[in-house]
């Protein structure tokens, strides 16, 4: 799958601040990348200097084979950025918003109503947008970043401050259009909202990328001992667990999340706990979230350091 | 270049400033003083005075008016030949006055605004060029005055036609110099006065900080064009003409540098000075 967009040895600098230093990071086309990192990490910048909105000061930057230094406006035609505030004009109607936004783009008015319906802020189209509550901004921002139907959409914190509903038609829209082969890059700090869709996950971190790989390659590397969750009718009779050898771990909370010295040991696990009158309902492993595993990758850089 | 965005960024900028009731009544105010209420009142006293005492003085004053200016003076009576030369030569600046200030007030906020709402961000992730985006404010920002002085102009017009127009043998206005003014002149000053303002939109970082800046720009053109205006109302044709291609070099160069000092960085808010 090639490259939709690939960052070479890129820095950018403020001043003596310097937001993104020599990252090197490639998103496959058609794929969803989370960029992870706490404030100050680079992620804003990563995006801007992905429209070309911001020049970098050294390497190189190619975005569907484009160099958006030189090709800025050919590069910006066909990528779409949700910004962390919607960026609205509060005077215009929804409907004016997104006309605007038609226009500048040269996609045609007939997108307009089936985009707000797709988001459900059709109904809302004709008021003044300084009316609106802060998901249905979010909701017509979203609306107006696939007008044109983007190759790339960079959503940057597009979740934050959003009700439920809204987050979750954030999230519907990206499984959407990954899955009709265009490329996501969501910068976020709500890691529990990024759960599964991520294809690759980057964590960020002082304008680099220090950690990069699919969720489950990322849980390989970074969480040693799998873990299983048990329950049984009669709880008490998992209490052998905390002790037992083949048991790194075990956490009481509603059933038992059991932290293993490895996963083949769980059938004879199982086995022994049958065999001393236990009667287990439940055996399902316990995936990392992305949540455990961005505070273990956090971790796992500082002992480095 | 391409002039389709370029009029969708002037005309949303319109659809917006419209809606703004809190920009435009003040605007209609100022103009409606300036065109209207202003003129009317001077011209009422003047007209209808009985004073022999006011009489007199406008009698001085038309005596110390230029030679060519006091040829051209209409009127039999000393009241006639003072609401005369009210109406062509001393309320003239008003001209300029107005929709520079109009204009002036739109221009200042047009990029920083765009920064303080946060919809500059946006702006830097579309395909517009910067010069479609510069271009398009400074249209934005010259409509407003330039319907402002159109329609203050004609009202104007009347007024001093149906006030003045008996007292000196018909309609009279608007004489050449004052077509000259507001078609030739007047809108090169302003795009002068906005390239100026423009640029310094695009680098503070507040709107505050741009009506000062845009005030401090806006008053020596102001004052130039006050002195202007007057003066080549005595000698329309020649002096009109040239001051008005001078202007128009001067716009263009405006326009130019001032397209030039916008740029995708101080849009997102990190070029500021």
């Amino acid at each position: 799958m090639p490259d939709a967009i690939e960052f070479s040895h890129v820095t950018r600098r403020f001043g003596d601040i310097t937001a993104v230093d020599d990252l090197t990071l490639t998103v496959p086309e058609g794929s969803i990348t989370v960029l992870l990192g706490p404030n100050g990490a680079g992620k804003t910048t990563t995006v801007r200097l992905t429209t070309g909105a911001l020049g970098s000061d050294e390497g190189s930057i190619r975005v569907l084979g484009l160099d958006p230094r030189s090709s800025g406006d050919e590069v910006r035609a066909r990528t779409a950025v949700v910004p962390p505030k919607p960026a609205l004009y509060d005077q215009l109607t929804g409907w004016e918003n997104l006309a605007f936004t038609a226009d500048i783009f040269g996609a045609p008015h007939d997108t307009i109503r089936p985009a707000a319906e797709r988001f459900g802020i059709d109904h809302a189209l004709q008021l003044n947008v300084g009316g609106y509550s802060t998901g249905m901004r979010t909701r017509l921002a979203l609306a107006r970043a696939v007008l044109h139907d983007p190759q790339v959409l960079l959503l940057d914190e597009p979740t934050a401050g959003l009700d439920p509903e809204s987050a979750r038609a954030v999230l519907n829209l990206i499984r959407e259009l990954a899955g009709r082969g265009r490329t996501i890059v969501l910068c976020t700090h709500l890691l529990h909202e990024a759960e599964g869709v991520a294809d690759q996950v980057v964590l960020m971190g002082a304008g680099q990328a220090r950690i990069v790989g699919s969720q489950t390659d990322l849980a390989d590397r970074f969480v040693t001992n799998p873990a299983v969750i048990l329950d049984a009718e009669d709880r008490t009779a998992l209490a052998a667990l905390e002790d037992h050898a083949d048991v790194v771990s075990a956490e009481w909370n509603g059933s038992v999340h059991v932290r293993l010295t490895h996963l083949d040991r769980l059938p004879d696990l199982v086995a022994e706990l049958v065999g001393n009158g236990a009667r287990i309902t439940r055996v399902e492993p316990d995936n990392p979230t992305l949540e455990t595993l961005y505070f273990e990758m956090q971790r796992s850089l500082r002992e480095a350091s | 270049m391409r002039w389709d965005r370029t009029l969708t960024v002037a005309r949303i900028d319109l659809s917006r400033l419209f809606k703004s009731k809190d920009y435009w009544i003040p605007m209609g105010v100022l103009a409606a003083v300036f065109f209207v209420i202003l003129p009317f009142g001077l011209l009422t006293v003047v007209t209808s005075t009985t004073s022999s005492d006011l009489v007199n003085k406008i009698g001085e004053v038309l005596q110390t008016l230029p030679g060519p200016v006091q040829d051209n003076v209409v009127g039999e009576t000393p009241a006639a030949r003072g609401a005369y030369m009210l109406s062509v030569y001393l309320l003239a600046p008003v001209a300029i006055v107005v929709p520079l200030t109009i204009s002036s007030a739109v221009g200042a906020h047009a990029i920083v605004g765009e920064r303080e709402r946060g919809t500059g961000e946006f702006l830097a992730h579309s395909p517009l060029t910067v010069r479609e985006i510069f271009i398009g404010k400074m249209l934005a920002s010259l409509v407003p005055g330039f319907i402002a002085t159109a329609v203050g102009f004609t009202i104007y017009s009347l007024l001093v036609n149906l006030k003045v127009g008996p007292l000196v043998g018909g309609w009279f206005f608007p004489t050449t110099g004052w077509w000259i003014l507001i078609v030739w002149v007047v809108p090169p000053f302003i795009a002068v006065a906005l390239s100026v303002i423009l640029w310094v939109s695009a680098k503070v970082r507040s709107t505050a900080a741009a009506q000062q800046a845009a005030t401090l720009v806006s008053l020596p053109v102001i004052m130039a064009a006050y002195g202007v205006s007057s003066g080549l109302l005595i000698n329309p044709v020649v002096a009109g003409f040239a001051v008005g291609v001078v202007a128009w070099v001067l716009a263009a160069g405006g326009l130019i540098s001032g397209s030039r000092s916008l740029n995708r960085e101080s849009l997102l808010g990190l070029g500021g000075d």
